[in-house]
């Protein structure tokens, strides 16, 4: 009943936003190319480091393509789904209009994750798609039903992951008030998950994974798609995953208990 | 007479603009943070060995990222962005009432914001150092000079650049959306993540043809030590320059030809 609800709902706000964003027909374009133009300088900067090396941090290039597929996958739902709803955030706190959020008959944290969505985000989704069908035919990797669904439950746990900290980062604008700018670190420290971990040194590999769990996003399943995964790892991934989500649902409700409305 | 007033009119500006930015000490350190990138890359460079292919000692790398950094920290622009949010809420009309143009404001609102961000780079510079004792050095005067001058005037292409396409809002009502692909080449080909010597032959047979390398790489060199063309470099900047803001001028005077108020 509430499921079938909230169905309804996400229905209808899908349908609101692409008709606002389609608005901006020429954009879409534009953004399309730049996705395109943005994943060759990647794989550019990727053949710079390999042009004299064989290895880069144990992987080869054919093996670091993976992880810049699973990037672009994870940038794609970033910008279809996280970046548009959780920048609003900051605008809602701002002006005041959360008010109108709470009062609503629904749950203000489904709201305000899932209210827009941003179409040109679905072209970077199928371009990392394109990328990883691609590196399973020149990594040979031979497709079975464990294999697919450990990777899947590995690439949902960083989205899990990717989500509840934007989300976190976001719900600290209650306290803050403008937060742009941290949205740009979080940004820029996830730039590093286009490599694989092993190539930076140790005391940066502890704070991408013990502090802000990057290493988790991308290069585990990357190593589940080529098969070196421990079982351990998968099973860490999945509990910092329920973690990561639980605490940042938890946050959320702190924080508003220190929302005061525009006026107040 | 004359040049009294317009002295007055920049120290004003300047004056109103950097109280402006003092109020958001917080946010601009963020911005700060998020420049890190290079310090990111210079990290997966030295720890693989990288740079021995393109007989660059660690300690020049070092310094070539450190300058990277402070580079592009004295030379972000945002203009578009502004302009776009002015332009759609309508408040370019008062501005255009103004005896003055309204770049100024923006081009006044952008040097002040680097005095604010000046201490937090000096900072992050700082610990660069206390991690990486053996990259200090002291540029001598001359040289010192000369860097600065060559990031003020990679500033100045970029602004340009940019208010060409934040004058594309006259038409488009969207023009960020071409800067966010502008600044794909920006970031893979000046120099940000990867010293351009690092480049294979085929790019850089052309690339300094482009404005790119002129923009971080250049100035980066030329304040760490590195080998550069000096009097090359700059007289490609100032050339860059000239044939930038004519067409700027150009697009102002049609775009505000073209220009209708909201509501009319």
């Amino acid at each position: 009943m509430n499921l079938r609800k909230y169905l309804k709902v996400y229905k209808k706000f899908i349908h609101t936003s692409l008709a606002s964003e389609l608005e901006y027909k020429t954009n879409i374009l534009i953004d399309l190319i730049t996705a395109i133009l943005s994943l060759i300088g990647s794989i550019f900067l990727l053949s710079i480091f390999f042009q004299n090396n064989g290895y880069i941090g144990g992987w080869k290039f054919e093996q670091a393509l993976i992880i810049q597929g699973i990037y672009t996958i994870l940038n794609g739902i970033t910008n279809t789904w996280f970046n548009p709803n959780l920048t609003e955030i900051v605008k809602h706190i701002r002006e005041g209009t959360l008010d109108f959020v709470l009062l609503k008959p629904i749950d203000s944290q489904f709201f305000i994750s899932l209210k827009k969505i941003n179409p040109s985000g679905f072209l970077e989704i199928i371009l990392g798609f394109f990328l990883l069908f691609f590196c399973i035919r020149i990594n040979q990797i031979n497709l079975n039903l464990g294999f697919l669904t450990l990777s899947l439950i590995t690439i949902s746990c960083s989205i899990c992951i990717l989500y509840s900290l934007w989300f976190f980062i976001s719900t600290t604008t209650i306290w803050f008030v403008k937060t742009w700018n941290a949205t740009e670190v979080l940004r820029s420290f996830l730039y590093i998950g286009r490599f694989p971990l092993n190539s930076f040194s140790f005391s940066l590999r502890i704070f991408f994974s013990v502090f802000i769990p990057i290493a988790f996003i991308t290069t585990i399943p990357s190593e589940v798609f080529l098969g070196l995964s421990q079982f351990w790892k998968i099973y860490l991934e999945v509990i910092v995953a329920t973690l990561f989500l639980i605490t940042s649902r938890k946050f959320w409700l702190f924080a508003l208990k220190f929302y005061s409305s525009a006026s107040s | 007479m004359k040049s009294n007033l317009i002295n007055r009119k920049i120290f004003t500006l300047l004056k109103v603009q950097y109280s402006n930015m003092l109020e958001y000490r917080v946010e601009i350190a963020l911005w700060a943070i998020s420049g890190i990138i290079p310090f990111f890359m210079l990290n997966i460079w030295t720890n693989n060995n990288l740079n021995e292919s393109i007989n660059i000692s660690n300690v020049m790398l070092s310094r070539y990222f450190l300058c990277a950094f402070f580079v592009r920290q004295f030379s972000v622009v945002w203009v578009v962005f502004s302009f776009e949010e002015d332009s759609l809420m309508g408040k370019v009309s008062p501005y255009l009432i103004q005896p003055l143009n309204p770049f100024f404001r923006y081009f006044a609102q952008h040097l002040a914001e680097q005095i604010t961000r000046f201490p937090f780079a000096l900072i992050i510079a700082f610990f660069f150092f206390i991690i990486n004792p053996e990259s200090i050095w002291i540029p001598n005067l001359v040289i010192f000079i000369l860097s600065i001058l060559s990031t003020f005037l990679s500033f100045l292409i970029q602004f340009l650049i940019q208010s060409i396409v934040a004058c594309l809002c006259f038409w488009t009502e969207k023009a960020s959306s071409i800067e966010r692909l502008l600044f794909i080449p920006t970031l893979f080909l000046s120099g940000l993540l990867a010293p351009v010597v690092s480049f294979p032959a085929y790019v850089k047979s052309w690339i300094y043809l482009t404005p790119f390398p002129y923009l971080i790489d250049f100035p980066a060199n030329l304040l760490s030590g590195n080998e550069t063309n000096i009097a090359g470099g700059l007289s490609m900047q100032i050339l860059w320059i000239f044939l930038l803001l004519p067409l700027f001028k150009k697009i102002w005077s049609e775009g505000t030809k073209k220009y209708t108020a909201m509501g009319s």
